[in-house]
Formats: C-alpha cells, sequence, structure tokens
C-alpha cells in the first residue's frame, strides 16, 4: 500500500483519513528530507497508529522519523484517558531513553591539550557496552526506592543536587510507578546496570557551543559561545528493555479485549482504563524512574572523573544541569482540545517534549523561555539546543523531534563504512571517539544518520520549536 | 546457512529457513548468538532442557527466541548447541548446550536487547520452512 501525502505547507504533510483511520495522520518534514530517505515504512506505521482507538487529533510523525516497531520512530500519538488506549510500541523499548545536557565554566581552549586524556578517563571510568556493570549494588529495598522515586534516590545518595530535579522533566520521577508491577526478571536484568552508559546509540559527549542563534534563551539556559559541555544519552536499560517485552506479551494474550483486530502485533495495546493498562502505566513508569536515576548518576559520576582529571574542584568546573528530556514515553497530560481541557495518554517515541513559555510543568528559570530541548545529532556534526514554543501546544501535544533520525540500516552502515577508518575521519575534525563494541563504530557512523541541521530546520520552521544554541562534539564515548 | 540477516534501518532483522520446522527454529537460535557473539569459539560447558510454548507458531517462535535471550541476559550463558526434541503445536522442548560468559574468550558483538513482533511471519515454503523477524539492538 503507498501512503499518500498531501502537501500544507513547507513543513507540514498530511496523510488524509480514510480506510480504518480514526484521524488523519500528520508528517512534519521538508521536502528535501523526504526524498532523501524512502519513509513509506514509517508512513504506513503513521497510518496504523490512527486506527487506534481513542486517538485524538491526529497521528504525526516528526522529521526525524523512520520505520519503528508497531509505531514509527519519531512518533507522536495522544489518546482519551477516559476511553483510549496506551501501547508499548508507543513507547519503546527503551522507556525513557533520553538526554540531558549540562554546561560547564570551561572553555574549549582550556580543554584542548588534555582532551585525549580526557577521553580516554571517561570511556574508562563510565561503564558501557555490553555486559557492562555498574558500580553500585543495589539492595532489593533500593531498587524498590529507584523505582519509585527515580533522580530523588539518587540526590539522596549524594550524587547530584535539588537544582537537578527542577531541570529533569517531571522532576525526573513519575508518580504512578509500582515496583510489584515490575516482573523479577526485569528487575534483574536492571540490578547491576545502575549507572551505566549502554551501547548502540548511547553515547557520552563533550561538546563546544559552537553558534547561539537566540542570546537572551541561551543566556537563561546558562549556555555561551566556546563553552565546553557534557551530554548524556541512555535509558532504563534491561530493566526497561523487559518491562516493554513482559507487557506486550501480556497485551498480545489479551488483545481480543480490544474488539478489533490489530493491523501489526507489535501495535499491542490495551485500554487504558483497563487492569493491563494501568499495570503496564505503573511498570513503565518505574523503568522512566530508573532511566533518570541512571542518567543522574552517569552525570554525577561524569563530573567526578572530569574534576579530577583536571584537578580542578566543582566551583572551578561549575557543571550544572540545563536539562534532561525524554525520547520514549507515555505521560498523563492535559491539553486544549477545540477549547476544552482533555486529559491525554501522549505517547511520544522518538520525540521530545516542547512545552511552552508560561507552562505550569516548568521551573520558575524557563517559564519566560520554555522549556529546554536537546536534540543530539550524529557524532560527527552537531547538536541542538532549542525551546518549546506554543505552536506546540497548539499542533503536537507539545512535542517535537528527538534527534537525527536514522537513514541507513545497520547492514548498509557496515558495508558503506568497510575499508573506512570512521575515527580517524573523526579525529581528523578534530573529534576524538572511543568506542567498545566491535559493531558500534560502523553501525553508529555519521553517514547512518540524517542531516540533524536539516531536521531542526523543519521544526523551527514549523514553528513547533526554536533554535537556541548548536553544539560540536570534540570528544565521544560509545558503548 | 541457515539464516540471513536482513535490513532494517534500526535494527537487526533475520530470515531464517529449514526443512522442517524443527530445523527452523534451531536456526532461528544459531542467527540470534551469531549476532551477540563468535560462536566459534564458544564451549560445551553445560546442558540444560527447556520447554516453550506459544499461542500459535509465530508466537512459539518469539517465545523460543526469548528463553534463549533470557539464557544471556539474566544468566549470562552463551548458546552453543541447540537439539529440537519435541515440537507440536505450539509447545516445544528442546536440549541446549552452553558455555558460561568468560571476557577473556569472548568477544560481543552488539547488545540485543530484545525480540520482537515486528515483520513476524513463520511460514511453508517449496523447501521447508521459512520464518522473519527484527530483533532491537
Amino acid at each position: 500500500m503507498t501512503v499518500t501525502l498531501n502537501r500544507i505547507d513547507d513543513y507540514r504533510w498530511e496523510i488524509p483519513c480514510t480506510g480504518d483511520m480514526n484521524v488523519p495522520g500528520m508528517v512534519y518534514a521538508s521536502e528535501s528530507l523526504l526524498q532523501a530517505t524512502d519513509s513509506q515504512d514509517a508512513f504506513t506505521q503513521v497510518v496504523n497508529v490512527a486506527s487506534l482507538p481513542g486517538i485524538v487529533k491526529a497521528s504525526m510523525a516528526m522529521p526525524d522519523m523512520h520505520w519503528g516497531y508497531g509505531f514509527p520512530i519519531g512518533g507522536v500519538a495522544a489518546f482519551d484517558w477516559e476511553t483510549g488506549i496506551i501501547s508499548p510500541g508507543g513507547v519503546g523499548y527503551d522507556i525513557n531513553c533520553g538526554v540531558r545536557l549540562a554546561g560547564t565554566l570551561l572553555t574549549e581552549s582550556e580543554i584542548r591539550p588534555k582532551l585525549e586524556s580526557l577521553v580516554n578517563a571517561l570511556y574508562q571510568n563510565i561503564p558501557c557496552g555490553v555486559g557492562s556493570t555498574g558500580s553500585i549494588n543495589l539492595s532489593p529495598s533500593d531498587q524498590k526506592q529507584v523505582l519509585k522515586t527515580g533522580s530523588l534516590w539518587a540526590v539522596r545518595q549524594g550524587l547530584g543536587a535539588d537544582l537537578d530535579l527542577e531541570h529533569t522533566e517531571d522532576g525526573g520521577c513519575l508518580p504512578d510507578a509500582d515496583p510489584s508491577e515490575v516482573s523479577e526478571k526485569a528487575k534483574g536484568r536492571g540490578k547491576k546496570q545502575l549507572g551505566t552508559l549502554g551501547s548502540g546509540n548511547h553515547f557520552l559527549e563533550l561538546g563546544v557551543v559552537e553558534k547561539i542563534y537566540d542570546p537572551e534563551t541561551a543566556q537563561r539556559f546558562g549556555l555561551f559561545e566556546g563553552q565546553v559541555t557534557l551530554m548524556l544519552h541512555s535509558g532504563s536499560r534491561g530493566l526497561g528493555y523487559q518491562v516493554c517485552d513482559d507487557y506486550l506479551a501480556l497485551m498480545v494474550k489479551h488483545a481480543q479485549k480490544l474488539g478489533f483486530k490489530l493491523p501489526d502485533r507489535q501495535l499491542a495495546c490495551a485500554r487504558i482504563q483497563s487492569e493491563e493498562g494501568m499495570k503496564y502505566l505503573r511498570a513503565m513508569s518505574c523503568a522512566a524512574n530508573y532511566a533518570w536515576a541512571n542518567r543522574q548518576i552517569l552525570m554525577h559520576h561524569s563530573r567526578k572523573v572530569i574534576e579530577k582529571l583536571l584537578g580542578i574542584g566543582p566551583r572551578n568546573l561549575g557543571m550544572r544541569l540545563i536539562y534532561d528530556v525524554c525520547h520514549n514515553i507515555a505521560k498523563k497530560e492535559q491539553h486544549l482540545i477545540q477549547g476544552t481541557l482533555q486529559t491525554l495518554c501522549v505517547h511520544r517515541k522518538g520525540a521530545t517534549r516542547s512545552f511552552p513559555p508560561g507552562h505550569p510543568s516548568l521551573c520558575a528559570l524557563y517559564q519566560h523561555t520554555g522549556q529546554p530541548v536537546i536534540v543530539p545529532g550524529d557524532m560527527g556534526t552537531a547538536s541542538y539546543v532549542l525551546a518549546g514554543t506554543e505552536k506546540a501546544m497548539a499542533e503536537t501535544f507539545g512535542s517535537t523531534c528527538h534527534g537525527a533520525g536514522r537513514a541507513m540500516s545497520r547492514s548498509a552502515a557496515q558495508k558503506a563504512g568497510k575499508g573506512r577508518s570512521i575515527h580517524r575521519e573523526l579525529e581528523n575534525k578534530g573529534i576524538l571517539v572511543r568506542w567498545s563494541g566491535k559493531s558500534t563504530l560502523l553501525e553508529e557512523m555519521p553517514d547512518a544518520y540524517k542531516d540533524v541541521s536539516q531536521v531542526v530546520d523543519v521544526v523551527h520552521g514549523a514553528g513547533i520549536s526554536r533554535k537556541v544554541a548548536r553544539l560540536m562534539p570534540i570528544a565521544v564515548v560509545k558503548g | 546457512m541457515g539464516y540471513r540477516f536482513i535490513d532494517h534501518t534500526a535494527d537487526c532483522g533475520i530470515q531464517v529457513v529449514g526443512a522442517d520446522l524443527n530445523q527452523l527454529f534451531e536456526n532461528a537460535a544459531y542467527a540470534l548468538f551469531d549476532l551477540i557473539t563468535d560462536t566459534s569459539v564458544l564451549e560445551f560447558r553445560n546442558e540444560r532442557r527447556i520447554q516453550v510454548s506459544g499461542f500459535d507458531c509465530a508466537d512459539l517462535m518469539v517465545n523460543w527466541l526469548r528463553a534463549l535471550l533470557d539464557l544471556w541476559v539474566c544468566e549470562e550463558k552463551l548458546v552453543k548447541e541447540v537439539q529440537i526434541q519435541e515440537l507440536a503445536e505450539y509447545q516445544l522442548t528442546a536440549r541446549i548446550r552452553m558455555d558460561d560468559f568468560d571476557m577473556l574468550r569472548h568477544c560481543l558483538n552488539r547488545e540485543i536487547k530484545a525480540v520482537t513482533y515486528h515483520h513476524l511471519q513463520v511460514s511453508p515454503n517449496p523447501d521447508g520452512w521459512q520464518a522473519t523477524l527484527v530483533f532491537d539492538v
């Protein structure tokens, strides 16, 4: 089936509501992005999501979209809290995979002479890669607290400050978490992985602020040109993957309760107001909290490694969390739908929240600017800091893109990279990279991803987030 | 070779074949562990019998591979050899021969997070059986 897109403007393309669809599809993209990759599979998934019960307004895809499981990556879909569904496929296996960005007081010229030592120290001291385990030994009661309280648990252990919680979505804790809904298998997978980066597209990156687009907002965010930053991309590790797996299996088993046949088994879902739906919500919240604790711990340990290597104290490093955003999550939110405030379950899978100035969820510092949105690119090009907007609230349930999005499959990347030395190509651009997985560097090479600048130009042009700063990587650690 | 890797944008897909269902399920197991590690260096250190069930053949395939992945992610066991001993609608019994993960002997290629239902298909073909599915990495 070929899905037809009707152009609305330079950045918006509608998939008309036909057949089993309950709402239209809305794709945010540019002409050149649409021509650069064949996204028909992703569009089909946008159509399939539009057929799910209780979906509101539209089934959306951001410009970094690509083919996922059930829902596309880059997908945003909101469902009525009373009549709609919740779907593990609409969140993803890596529950609360997300990014945090911290600023420092350092400039590139200050750390360049020690950059190689720094990246080696980070690679050696931050657990990353397949099979890596963390240094934190969690007792069962500790683990319960991590699952219930997320970032707060880490801060209480001395692994951060209260300010970090204010600069994390939802204060780093979803309140519906109930550890009894997380299987022993999931808990077992997560037991030794707290404080680990993971592998695949997870990374730790030192960057430099290369360009400021909005000086006033950048200053409020704590960004300045030439500044050294730390970016972390990680999620809920094996615990989150297992929660997704467990609940997909449960929902597939009970699929007949939905009263209709799913177009794709991976779209397995349950009514939010059902036993299965509520259990998943509580377990997903636990996994989200685990991921926030994980990123909090990773940031703390990274800070310690940097301070020790440079021989400076916290005051001179001045590391401060700018914001922590989720990419894979389902949240209970209120949005205005045709003039009425409606409670919705907003699924963002490979998409980022983009709340505007004045939103009650934001801390006092960001009330004037809107939420910081962190958009990592591939390891050879830029990352961006954006700010949330009213337009996003009006159109996309306060959502925007999450990153570059893959353009090439892993096997195609392996073929394209054959005979090339990716790490030398990056070194020639002034980017030091350390990695552990045999296949990682080729599969994650810059060519495998879309051009993040084009992705960001679309969301900026569409008005669903606005550019604040561009960062360039100078050192990358990948698992 | 009883399987080949197929293209998927973000993850790893496999297409498996077998002269019969037993061989199909065995080849799928080998595909999974060939993605995880270099299986040519695995030693036979322990053995186990496992039973798996599903509500149809495709679901049985997913549950089978999930059970094998569990051996790795929960117990750090790497599967060297499998033999399907019984397979009827829709449950199987298999003998699994495994090695214990040793970072000095084993190199890990990638992390397999989960067995998905994406593009899941188990069906007969003129030469026996074929299956496709995708692993999340």
